[in-house]
């Protein structure tokens, strides 16, 4: 029988069998990357051998390999049954929602049954939590380098600090450095040698978080028995030296965000005044209904959003000369319809436009209700600007400062450079004169109203992505509106900008002593009190045009 | 003539005619008839009207400042709402034991917010003559300091106009605070009492109008010597030409803070008159918005008239009530409509066009 299986038909057999074997070896390694055949290891493989094996799918240099081990870690770590199939599963409705660990392609959901999980004992989870973090923090993308950092300094063995003092040697991104040098000198605080707790110290004091603050705090605490909890009084003396100079810094960073604060409180307060202060400034009308103009600005705003539901992140750009269309149309038919009849008698022009603020506030009640209606924030505006550890501003304020900027900018180009502006400017100084010149004044009191009320609505714009939108949007905004232009000076863009800016800052260094609403009286008792002392603002109009 | 001082007023002599009768028969028949008859007012017409008085009062003293001196205040809210803070407190502190929580001496918001004594500023209201003193000193005081400053430096016209509601904006703002001590968002109310005599009595409503009315008539009285007398004229004269009145010698920013400080007295005392009527005061008193509204009444019956703005006090407070009643949504098209073609097409009011139909028909 023994010779009947060395038949030269059988041996001819086995070899092409094992050839077919080794065939089928070669193919599947022609597939697949060490990544993926590291990967297939760790299915199935008895515990006692699953150390080796993921020991060796670590030192594969691939992006893939921490996300994997981390799910390994995590217990999200699967093979399919059916083909063997490395998958990261997460608990959906019914099993699982799988993705493939390799290709991290999208397999669906499977039931329970379907899938095996790869499990693991402590020992192991112990020796893969290090695995993971040595990855991560030699990983290629900074991001992941700077969290496994974070997350070592939280737990500072003497393992982690190895692996830390480590990476210090080759470590070349500077946010990286900065976090490695923190978590070390977070750690050698706690140190036995007096020295490397000064030089802790002395490594802390240009940081500003939380944490060293709290560290640095404990170093100065006394127990029970009233004795310091530190025993070096070098050490306590340079403690307290780093925290008053964390403490000044955080004061700095403080006063610096208050005035980012201030900016962009005047930002949206220059914007409202800037078309009153054409209006009023150069045509000396008293618009009560710019409030209702910028709230115009805001429901358009809303209105192209709802036409362009897709495209959110861009049509705040399409809402901008939507608005000013809008509003400059509206504000062109109340000074052709009324304002031109009143030009001379400037209270009679501040009753009439009162009432067509009633009126349109009404209108919009009606066709929008009047709740408020929310506008949507694109994505490029939300979040933060995260400048440094305590110093963070928010990216809408800082959008709408410069957007403000621009606006104002454009707006002083308009009126230095084009022909509309230097008419503009010429009917303000002495319209009898500049009708004799030839310029048709009463067009370019249009104009200029129609300017005056699409910026009013490009202000609205920018009011849509701080507060509510709502009919009574530019009531709250016209008191305010009228304080900056009087404070600055009527018939001056420049002493608009200033008033606004400063008042805005003034507002918020003043709200942590008094509060909001006390802050806002005491501005505008301090613009009451002031125009008392300057009728006309901080930069009054001189000559003839200012008798007038 | 019987009263020298109507002279050349025949509609004034009217309409104080028509006062005169109203103050003596709408308390009359609102007590003496029974309440089927016809001529039967009931006790809420009662105060709607007194309601309507109170306004036309606060007209009143708008029309002297604006009509006569050229001064156009958007911040007489403000009087009258002190003078109505002024009577609220009185009335609060009349509430004594019969508060919700019963205390003696604190008004229930301060039990609420937790404070153990009564403020400074509200000692004293509990005796009456001194918080009729503050429903005329509080007013009168602001008018004094904020128009003596401003007359002084000589802020005038739209700025005056601007200054003078961001007054009245930043009082609301601080009423609105509850740490101010006044009742914060909800004001003052749920009053008990008047100088003893329930508030909800017909009895008290009806002397409230009947005060109210005499109020009006003796304010339109003094307006009237006031306007009639060469401080008037002087007064009339710096609204018309104001630099040309100053060359002439006058000081003129002591005329300004004499009748612009007389104004606000009146204006304190409609408030005063106004809230027991309707029973409470809070800080949308303040809004600039009632301040323009005041404004409108008097240009809607016509500026520097005086019944003017008593007839435009009652029609475009009439006016209000019935829209707000049968079609709310229509109202603010309308004062904005009011606010629009008045100043369009009306520059001298209602009863201007009655003036010229009259020139026309002699």
């Amino acid at each position: 029988m023994k010779a009947m299986l060395c038949t030269p038909r059988l041996r001819t057999l086995a070899l092409l069998a094992l050839l077919g074997l080794a065939l089928g070896e070669a193919s599947g390694a022609r597939t697949s990357d060490p990544f993926s055949a590291s990967l297939a290891r760790l299915k199935g493989a008895p515990l006692e051998e699953l150390g080796a094996a993921i020991e060796q799918f670590a030192s594969v240099q691939d992006e893939r390999t921490s996300k994997v081990l981390q799910a390994l870690l995590d217990g999200r770590l699967f093979y399919r049954k059916a083909d063997g199939k490395v998958v990261i599963g997460e608990p959906a409705e019914a099993g699982y929602a799988i993705t493939d660990a390799a290709s991290g392609e999208q397999l669906g959901t499977a039931e329970r049954f379907e899938v095996k999980k790869i499990s693991l004992n402590n020992a192991l989870r112990t020796t893969l939590r290090e695995t993971i973090g040595r990855l991560e923090l030699n990983a290629q993308d900074p991001a992941v380098r700077l969290r496994a950092v974070q997350a070592m300094s939280q737990a500072p063995d003497e393992k982690n600090l190895a692996l830390l003092r480590a990476r210090l040697e080759t470590e070349r991104d500077p946010k990286v450095l900065d976090a490695l040098r923190l978590a070390l000198a977070l750690a050698d605080l706690a140190s036995e040698d007096k020295n490397v707790r000064l030089r802790a110290i002395g490594a802390l004091q240009d940081q500003t978080g939380a944490e060293v603050v709290n560290r640095l705090n404990a170093l100065l605490e006394k127990n029970d028995e009233g004795e310091y909890l530190e025993p070096d009084s070098d050490v306590r003396h340079m403690a307290e030296a780093a925290l008053h100079r964390i403490q000044s810094r955080l004061q700095f960073y403080g006063a610096v965000e208050t005035l980012f604060f201030g900016l962009s409180l005047g930002a949206v307060l220059v914007l409202s005044a800037i078309g009153l202060a054409i209006t009023f400034g150069v045509m000396g009308v008293i618009n009560m209904a710019h409030g209702e103009l910028m709230m115009l600005g805001a429901y358009t705003t809303y209105v192209v959003q709802q036409l362009m539901p897709d495209q959110l992140n861009i049509s705040l750009f399409a809402a901008i000369p939507a608005a000013f269309l809008i509003s400059a149309l509206v504000g062109i038919a109340i000074e052709r319809g009324i304002i031109r009849f009143l030009y001379g008698r400037p209270l009679e022009s501040l009753l009439a436009t009162f009432g067509v603020s009633l009126f349109l506030q009404q209108t919009v009640r009606s066709i929008f209700s009047p709740l408020n209606r929310s506008v949507a924030t694109p994505a490029w505006m939300s979040g933060s600007l995260q400048l440094n550890g305590a110093l963070s501003l928010t990216l809408n304020r800082f959008y709408i400062l410069l957007f403000c900027l621009l606006v104002f900018a454009l707006l002083l180009q308009i009126l230095k450079r084009t022909r509309l502006g230097l008419e503009v400017r010429a009917v303000a100084q002495n319209r009898a004169m500049a009708k004799a010149m030839g310029i048709p004044a009463e067009r370019v009191d249009a104009l200029t109203f129609g300017l005056g009320s699409g910026i009013a609505g490009v202000a609205g714009v920018a009011l849509s992505q701080l507060t509510n939108v709502g009919p009574n949007l530019g009531q709250a905004y016209i008191v305010d509106s009228f304080m900056v232009v009087v404070f600055g000076g009527v018939g001056n863009l420049w002493g608009t900008l200033v008033a606004g800016f400063s008042l805005g800052i003034a507002n918020k260094f003043l709200e942590p002593y008094s509060g909001a609403v006390l802050a806002k009286i005491l501005v505008l008792v301090f613009i009451i009190i002031f125009i008392q002392k300057r009728p006309r603002g901080l930069f009054p109009q001189k000559g003839r045009a200012a008798e007038a | 003539m019987k009263f020298p001082l109507l002279q050349n007023d025949g509609i004034g002599q009217a309409v104080l005619a028509v006062l005169a009768i109203l103050t003596v028969l709408v308390p009359l028949f609102n007590l003496a008839l029974p309440d089927g008859s016809p001529l039967h007012f009931s006790t809420y017409t009662v105060s709607l009207l007194g309601k309507y008085l109170t306004y036309a009062l606060l007209a009143l003293a708008m029309d002297l400042v604006w009509g006569y001196c050229g001064i156009l205040s958007l911040g007489h809210g403000a009087f009258f709402a002190l003078g109505g803070y002024a009577m609220g407190m009185h009335l609060m502190r009349q509430i004594g034991e019969r508060g919700v929580y019963g205390n003696p001496l604190l008004p229930d918001f301060m039990v609420f917010l937790n404070w153990k004594e009564l403020p400074w500023y509200w000692q004293g209201f509990d005796q009456f003559w001194f918080a009729a003193l503050m429903m005329v000193l509080a007013p009168g005081l602001l008018a004094f300091v904020f128009g003596g400053l401003a007359f002084r430096s000589r802020v005038t016209g739209v700025y005056l106009s601007i200054i003078t509601q961001a007054l009245t904006y930043a009082f609301m703002l601080a009423f609105f605070r509850n740490e101010m001590g006044f009742g914060g968002n909800n004001g003052l109310t749920d009053f008990k009492d008047i100088l003893g005599f329930n508030l909800q009595a017909d009895g008290t409503r009806a002397a409230l109008f009947a005060a109210s009315g005499l109020s009006l008539i003796l304010a339109y009285l003094a307006s009237r010597y006031i306007v009639n007398s060469k401080l008037g004229r002087v007064v009339t004269a710096i609204r018309d030409q104001e630099a040309r009145v100053r060359f002439l010698g006058y000081r003129v920013e002591m005329f300004k803070l004499w009748v612009f400080v007389f104004s606000a007295v009146l204006a304190g005392l409609a408030g005063a008159l106004y809230v027991p009527q309707v029973g409470i005061i809070n800080p949308s008193e303040f809004s600039p918005l009632n301040s323009l509204e005041i404004v409108v009444w008097v240009a809607v019956g016509g500026r520097g008239t005086l019944y003017g703005a008593v007839i435009g006090a009652i029609l475009v407070n009439y006016a209000k009530t019935v829209f707000t009643a049968a079609l709310p949504e229509i109202w603010l098209f309308v004062l904005g409509a009011i606010f629009v073609l008045v100043t369009l097409l009306l520059p001298d009011g209602l009863t201007g066009l009655w003036r010229r139909w009259e020139e026309q028909a002699a």
